[in-house]
Formats: C-alpha cells, sequence, structure tokens
C-alpha cells in the first residue's frame, strides 16, 4: 500500500513537471526578452528625443506617418496625406483604430497631441522641433484633419513619424510621471504597457485590438544593458533573446556562432571631420611645421580641407577600425536614401594629389594639427582619430590626436574650441534636407538654421539652395534641388564625411529581425524563421 | 556623549555644504547638460528654451542659492533627464543596491572570518596555505574581469544562473526586494558573489593575521593553563581581540560597497544606485549628482558612527570622549 502510494505520488509529480514544464514553454516561446544599449529617460513619448526612448514608445504608440526599415515615411495611423494648397495638409485618418483603453482613434487626439507636445515641461530635448511649422489644426472631420504651415514647408509628413498620438481623454496636460507609472501611458500601438523599472525594464502584452499586423510574442520583457560585454553575454547565455548594438569587436565573434543570428543594415548616422571655419586668423590647434604661430588658418583654404579629405584612406578605416561594420561615405546618407546623390562616390585615397594641393596652397612642409574626437560615443571613435592622424602625418601634416570624454568634448565643440575634430550625425528624416540645414547652412539664430554648424562654414550660394529645397514641394523636384545642394557642399569640403556606420543586432538562431536604419530596436519586427 | 555626537553632527554638516560646492563647480567646469541632453536637431530658439526650463541661464551662485534653499525645505531638485525629484530616483534604486551590499558584507563575514580562523590556527596546513594565495587572487584581481568571467563560466558555459538583471521581487515594507523570491536569489548570486570577492580576502587575511599575533600572547597560555576548551579560548577570548580591526574594515568596506558597486552592477546590469549615478555623470545630471553624494556622505557616517559605538561594546577600555 505503502508502495503504491509513493508510485502514485511519483507518478503525479512527473506529470505536474511535465504539465509545468509544457505550460512554461508555451509562455516562454511567446515572451521576447530584448535588451536595449541605453537607458530610456522616460516612457512618455513627448519628454525627449533620445533613440532609445523612441525604440520603446515604437512598442506602445503609433505616430500618423512611420519611417519604414530603410526611413521612407510609409502610412500608419493617416492613412494619405496630400497638400490641398501650398500652405496646408490634409491627412485622411486609419478608421476603426482603438486605443489601449478602447477609446477610438479621432482627429480630436491628433489635435490634442500637437497641443501638448510644446508644452511638457522641463523638457531636455523637445518634440516641439517636428510640430513648430504647423501652426494651425483645423479638424474637418472626425476622420479628416488640416494641418497648416506659415510657409511652403514639403516636410511635415516627415515630420510627423516622429510624433506619437495620444488619446485626448487623458486630460488637459498630462504629467510625464504618469506616463512612467503607466497611468497615461495608452496608445495604439503593438503592445500594451504593463510595467517599468527605472533603469531596468519595461514589460508589454500583446495588444490584441492592433490595427496593424498582429506581433507574434505575447509578451515583451524590454531590458537596458548598457554594458556591451554583458549584454552580449546575455545573448550567448540564453537569457536574453535579442540584443542592439552589437560591438564590431564581438561582431566577427558572434558571425561564426551557431546559436546567434545577426542582422545587419547600414545606418543613416555618418561620422566626420568638422573643420574650424570660423577664424579667418590663427586657429588655435594649428601651428606651422616647427611649431611657430601662422598668421592665418590653414583650413579656410579649400585646398588644405580636400588634401586632408582625399589623404584619408576610407576603405582602410572601414575594414581595419570598424570591421567592416560601416561603409565609406562621401556625402551625408547613405545608398538607396531619398535625395542621395549617385555622382558623389566617397573621396578616393590619393596622398600624392594631397601633398602638391598643400604646396599650392602655400604649405609645402604641411603643418602641425591637433585632432580631437570623443572617446565613448561613437563606434572606436578614439580608433578612428589614431588612424586619421597616422594618415595625416603621412602627407607632411604632423598630427597629435586627443580623445575626450563626451560630457566635455561637445561642450568645448560647441564654443568652437577646436581645429580639426570627429562628430556624427543621424539624420532622423531619412533625407539630405534635415542635416544640410542643421550642419552646413550658416549659423542663423534668427532663421533657426546651422544650430550643430560647429565649424561655421557659411556659402551663401549653399543656403540659398537649401532654401529653395525646402520651400519645393514637389517630391521629384525637391530630390534634384537637394542632390544639387548636397554637391555643392562636398565640391567645397563643407565636412570631411568618413563612414556610414552599420547598425547590427544578434538574436537567438531561431529569429529573423528586418535591420532598421534609425536604430530602433522593434519586438514587433522579431519573428521566428519560417 | 552628547556633546561627542553634536560635534560628529556638525563635521557632517560641513563635510557636505564643502561637497556640494566641489560638485556644483566641478560639474559647470566639466560642461553643460543641455549639450548632451538636447536633440541635435534642436535649432537655437529650441536650445535657449531648454536650458531656461532646466534653469541653467541663471549664474551658478544664484543657481546654488535656489539649491540650498531648496535643500532646507527638503528638496533636493528635480532630475534634468528624468524629470523625477531626485531624492525618489535615488530611494527608487536604493533598494537593489543595499540588498546586493548587505549580502556581499555577509558573505564576506560569513566565509572570511571561519577560513581566516582556519587558516590562522593552522598555517602550515594545505587548506591554510592554499587559501592565504587565493585570498591574494581575491583582492587583486579586477572586479570587471571577475564578474564577465563569472558570467561566461557559471551562465553562459555552465548555464546554472542568469547572466544578467534583477530577476523577480516580492514586496516587504512596501519595497520589491528580489531575496523573497527564488529567481531573485538566482539572480542575486553572481553579482554578490562578484561584490564580495575581495571583502572574503580582506577579512580573511585580517582574521588570520589577528589570530596569529593573539594566539602566542599570555592570556591564551593562561586560559589553556586554565583548562578551557580550546573551542572557548578561541571564539570567545581570541576572537574578542581581533575583532576591532576586522569591525573597522567591515564597516567601512559596507560603505564603499554600497557607495562604489558601480562595476559591478554595470557588468551585471543590476538596476541599483551605482548604476545611476555613472550614467547621471555621463550626462551631468547635477541634481542626481549631488543627492546621491549627500546620501553617501551621510551614510559613512552614520556607519562609522556605528562602528565608533560597537568598539565600546567590544573593549571596555574604549571611551568615546577624553574626560580630562
Amino acid at each position: 500500500m505503502v508502495v503504491r502510494y509513493q508510485a502514485a505520488m511519483r507518478g503525479a509529480v512527473v506529470a505536474g513537471c511535465l504539465v509545468g514544464a509544457a505550460a512554461m514553454n508555451g509562455a516562454a516561446a511567446q515572451t521576447l526578452t530584448m535588451a536595449s544599449s541605453a537607458p530610456i529617460t522616460s516612457v512618455d513619448p513627448h519628454y525627449h528625443t533620445f533613440t532609445p526612448n523612441a525604440s520603446l514608445d515604437a512598442h506602445l504608440f503609433d505616430s500618423l506617418l512611420d519611417m519604414d526599415a530603410q526611413s521612407r515615411p510609409v502610412a500608419a495611423l493617416a492613412e494619405s496625406w496630400k497638400l490641398v494648397d501650398e500652405r496646408t495638409w490634409e491627412l485622411k485618418l486609419r478608421q476603426g483604430v482603438k486605443f489601449h483603453n478602447g477609446a477610438a482613434f479621432t482627429a480630436e487626439d491628433v489635435a490634442y497631441t500637437l497641443d501638448r507636445v510644446p508644452r511638457v515641461p522641463n523638457s531636455p530635448g523637445s518634440f516641439a522641433i517636428y510640430t513648430k511649422p504647423i501652426v494651425g489644426v483645423e479638424i474637418v472631420d472626425p476622420h479628416t484633419i488640416r494641418l497648416r504651415t506659415a510657409g511652403i514647408y514639403p516636410l511635415v509628413p516627415i515630420d510627423l513619424t516622429q510624433v506619437a498620438i495620444i488619446p485626448h481623454g487623458l486630460g488637459k496636460d498630462p504629467a510625464t510621471e504618469d506616463f512612467n507609472s503607466g497611468k497615461n501611458a495608452i496608445g495604439t500601438g503593438p503592445f500594451r504597457f504593463v510595467s517599468y523599472k527605472p533603469g531596468d525594464r519595461v514589460e508589454m502584452d500583446r495588444f490584441d485590438g492592433y490595427w496593424g499586423k498582429k506581433p507574434y510574442w505575447q509578451h515583451v520583457s524590454f531590458r537596458i544593458i548598457p554594458n556591451d560585454g554583458a549584454r552580449t553575454a546575455a545573448l550567448l547565455s540564453g537569457d536574453i533573446g535579442f540584443i542592439e548594438a552589437v560591438p564590431t569587436t564581438d561582431a566577427a565573434r558572434l558571425r561564426t556562432d551557431k546559436r546567434v543570428h545577426l542582422a545587419e543594415t547600414v545606418s543613416l548616422r555618418i561620422i566626420f571631420l568638422t573643420l574650424d571655419q570660423s577664424r579667418d586668423g590663427p586657429t588655435p590647434f594649428i601651428t606651422g611645421p616647427n611649431g611657430e604661430k601662422l598668421d592665418r588658418n590653414p583650413l579656410k583654404d579649400h585646398r588644405v580641407r580636400e588634401a586632408l579629405s582625399i589623404a584619408i584612406n576610407r576603405p582602410a578605416i572601414v575594414e581595419r577600425v570598424m570591421e567592416g561594420a560601416a561603409i565609406p561615405a562621401g556625402q551625408f546618407l547613405p545608398p538607396g536614401s531619398y535625395s542621395y546623390a549617385p555622382d558623389l562616390p566617397p573621396p578616393a585615397y590619393d596622398a600624392a594629389r594631397a601633398k602638391k594641393l598643400l604646396a599650392e596652397a602655400g604649405f609645402p612642409n604641411g603643418f602641425r594639427i591637433t585632432l580631437h574626437g570623443p572617446n565613448d560615443r561613437y563606434v572606436n571613435d578614439a580608433k578612428i582619430i589614431q588612424s586619421i592622424g597616422q594618415m595625416w602625418t603621412r602627407i607632411g601634416v604632423q598630427t597629435s590626436v586627443e580623445g575626450i570624454t563626451w560630457s566635455n568634448y561637445i561642450a568645448r565643440a560647441n564654443k568652437q574650441e577646436f581645429s580639426a575634430y570627429l562628430l556624427g550625425w543621424g539624420s532622423s528624416s531619412g533625407e539630405a534636407s534635415n542635416p544640410l540645414r542643421s550642419l552646413v547652412a550658416t549659423f542663423d539664430a534668427a532663421k533657426g538654421r546651422g544650430a550643430v554648424n560647429r565649424g561655421r562654414y557659411s556659402n551663401p550660394q549653399l543656403d540659398a539652395l537649401i532654401d529653395k529645397a525646402v520651400t519645393t514641394a514637389d517630391d521629384a523636384a525637391r530630390e534634384k534641388v537637394l542632390q544639387q545642394a548636397t554637391k555643392l557642399a562636398m565640391d567645397d569640403v563643407a565636412f570631411i564625411p568618413l563612414h556610414n556606420q552599420k547598425n547590427i543586432w544578434g538574436m537567438r538562431s531561431d529569429l529573423t529581425y528586418i535591420a532598421r536604419a534609425d536604430e530602433q530596436s522593434r519586438a514587433q519586427d522579431v519573428r521566428p524563421v519560417q | 556623549m552628547t556633546t561627542w555626537l553634536l560635534r560628529r553632527l556638525i563635521q557632517a554638516v560641513f563635510v557636505v555644504l564643502v561637497m556640494t560646492v566641489i560638485v556644483f563647480i566641478g560639474l559647470h567646469v566639466i560642461g553643460d547638460p543641455i549639450d548632451i541632453l538636447i536633440s541635435p536637431e534642436a535649432d537655437q530658439a529650441e536650445r535657449a528654451r531648454a536650458v531656461a526650463a532646466l534653469g541653467l541661464d541663471q549664474p551658478l551662485w544664484k543657481q546654488y542659492g535656489l539649491f540650498l534653499w531648496g535643500g532646507l525645505h527638503g528638496d533636493l531638485g528635480r532630475s534634468f533627464v528624468f524629470n523625477e525629484p531626485a531624492l525618489q530616483l535615488i530611494g527608487g534604486r536604493m533598494p537593489a543596491t543595499m540588498e546586493l551590499a548587505v549580502t556581499a558584507v555577509l558573505l564576506s563575514v560569513v566565509i572570511g572570518i571561519p577560513l581566516g580562523l582556519y587558516a590562522g590556527l593552522n598555517p602550515d596546513s594545505l587548506l591554510g596555505r592554499t587559501t592565504m594565495a587565493g585570498s591574494i587572487l581575491g583582492f587583486s584581481l579586477p572586479t570587471f574581469w571577475v564578474g564577465l568571467m563569472l558570467i561566461m563560466v557559471f551562465a553562459v558555459q555552465l548555464g546554472w544562473l542568469p547572466s544578467t538583471g534583477r530577476g523577480e521581487t516580492a514586496e516587504l515594507f512596501g519595497v520589491q526586494w528580489s531575496f523573497l523570491t527564488r529567481d531573485g536569489l538566482a539572480h542575486m548570486a553572481l553579482p554578490a558573489l562578484n561584490l564580495s570577492l575581495g571583502n572574503i580576502a580582506l577579512v580573511l587575511r585580517l582574521t588570520r593575521a589577528g589570530v596569529r599575533e593573539n594566539i602566542h600572547m599570555d592570556y591564551v597560555r593562561f586560559a589553556r593553563a586554565k583548562g578551557l576548551s580550546p573551542a572557548r579560548v578561541v571564539l570567545v577570548h581570541v576572537m574578542k581581540n581581533i575583532l576591532i580591526p576586522v569591525v573597522t574594515i567591515i564597516g567601512l568596506e559596507f560603505g564603499s560597497t554600497i557607495a562604489f558597486s558601480v562595476v559591478t552592477e554595470s557588468v551585471f546590469a543590476w538596476p541599483g544606485m551605482g548604476k545611476l549615478i555613472i550614467d547621471s555623470i555621463n550626462v551631468l545630471d547635477r541634481p542626481v549628482i549631488v543627492a546621491y553624494l549627500m546620501i553617501i556622505v551621510f551614510l559613512f557616517i552614520t556607519i562609522n558612527l556605528l562602528v565608533d559605538l560597537l568598539y565600546t561594546v567590544l573593549d571596555p577600555r574604549v571611551r568615546l570622549e577624553n574626560r580630562q
């Protein structure tokens, strides 16, 4: 009797374990644990323009338009959009869309969102930069809305891809804290907010009332693991199924690991050198070949700028320093983007011609320069400036290199303290007007142009072309002008492009991911291999 | 006793004040948080708005004055990055760090003292020698490397323990703790071990040195001659005499384990205060940095106070104030 009882118990325990295991497998199979490489600063989608936040927001919220994987605008909550006159955009909104709280999505929500965006208190990086051109909102009917701009402004649809829509039922001025607690974290996105532990994770469940393609995952755990080694180890140990920003040093090894699959694409982030154009007289970090003071700034001479550009062996940097995780660049955007100029290849390496150009410019013996860069911001940033230092020294420009921590570096760069320095730029709009307006247009606070033109490059001809481009409504015609402007900037060596980074994601070998040019990691785009 | 406490308190307030001035000036010299936080696409007007919104357009002395005024009212400012009160932000992360630090210090006591006693009593035995050799590794290997090795061995190769994060938590006294759940304990094992390795080695060596020194003293011989059992001689008489340095070190180490668990927390993605402070320094989030340092100063002062009080318990000869 006793024996039988034990046997029965054993049977029950085994059965219980099996059931438990099956249930767990079922739950585990439908759960995606993913790792972000930087902490999010808020769940409030209008608080801080910051890529990790945008990644999270893409799960919970939708915008009127979305960016596809190649960063071209596609329909989302708006089904179609058109100019009704030069200054008015009319958007037809998708019908039958529900928010996570059950409320129906209408034009009212769009108006409410556009009204809130510029008024989020204490925002360290406001989304108002995307809504500012819109000066009037008119609700035509519940599923039609008109947006008026002050001047002709063709980029409204692109700017709207950055603005997450929230329901108007949240009341007047919903607080950022209430998004973090989940009370206000209500969108129309494919996942519903469950919980947020700052610095650790956000838990989300699939929203079954979602209007778009149903995501595979029932539950998503969005973890924050900034340490590169720890993130890779977590993927290898199987704790995490999907990680972003695979370090270039690990990518080569992971490619041969059977447990792991990598997805990569060329990013919209360009790494480039800025040259001091703000001084006609001596620039702080350039002296003559023997250390003597110079009476002029060599970087103002177009020939010197070109010499410095063609002295850089871009394919070598891409291959050796970046270990293949980049492509050489000759302009802002990677090939395939809207307004990419096909006749602008990366400048070819030519040390002999570089020396000749220097001699023509009056520097047959070169000069001394200090090249500055951050050492904790962009992928392999400190190693890149070291390689360039060697390449420049080879053409007679004796280069010393200084890597500085980002928080100090960027403050000094903003004060024009350097002569030549490395920076990066991600074009969130996926087209050239964005870098043209911010990086190379003449610095002009009144017009809001050239805000991060730290070298203070200025070319009235280029400014005129940029003005023309952003007031050309027709997409094809505008693309032509943008290409023309890009070509002008590059021919004049307004800055020295180096390479476009690649974004690399790592995941379990049984998963696939649609790699995105904008660096966002989205669980809805992760699916099992068919 | 009261004067002694009062003097300690005045010292503490002075230390905190000096520290805030240094942080204010230091961070101001390093750079501007707006440069780091703001969207690079923002134009000049938007930048000016953000500077004003965070109060950074005021002269530094005025910013400091406002901070002091707020501090007097219990408000140490709002984080520039998270838009939450700095104290609340740090308080939210504190339990994670506390439980990690307490576990690490407990481990170092539970493992370090017995091993040290053994090594001190049997210095020529194989185990005694191995322990001493191993302890050198314990505090000479860098934590980040040991952490990654622990992950490689126990999580990636063997698959016994999770590699990252905090795991499941349960509520006690209104706070979420992970030592209450099995999953949470599994997540805590590796980081706690990593954090305690150096401390174990330190406690072990101190204990051993103390035992070696005391075992030949007259009082030990006398106790033995009196016929006391060896266990009583070691555990009561010797222990009492060697504990003062050990307690001092444990106290100090507890403080620094809490304050500087940064490396372990980032390697194991442990969402504690250490990770918060390093992120905050990177983006120059001044309110959080100041509040954090104030808490740490307060913590060290409290721990030192407790250690001093413990001395009087352990050694009746110690007096807190010099009677003239």
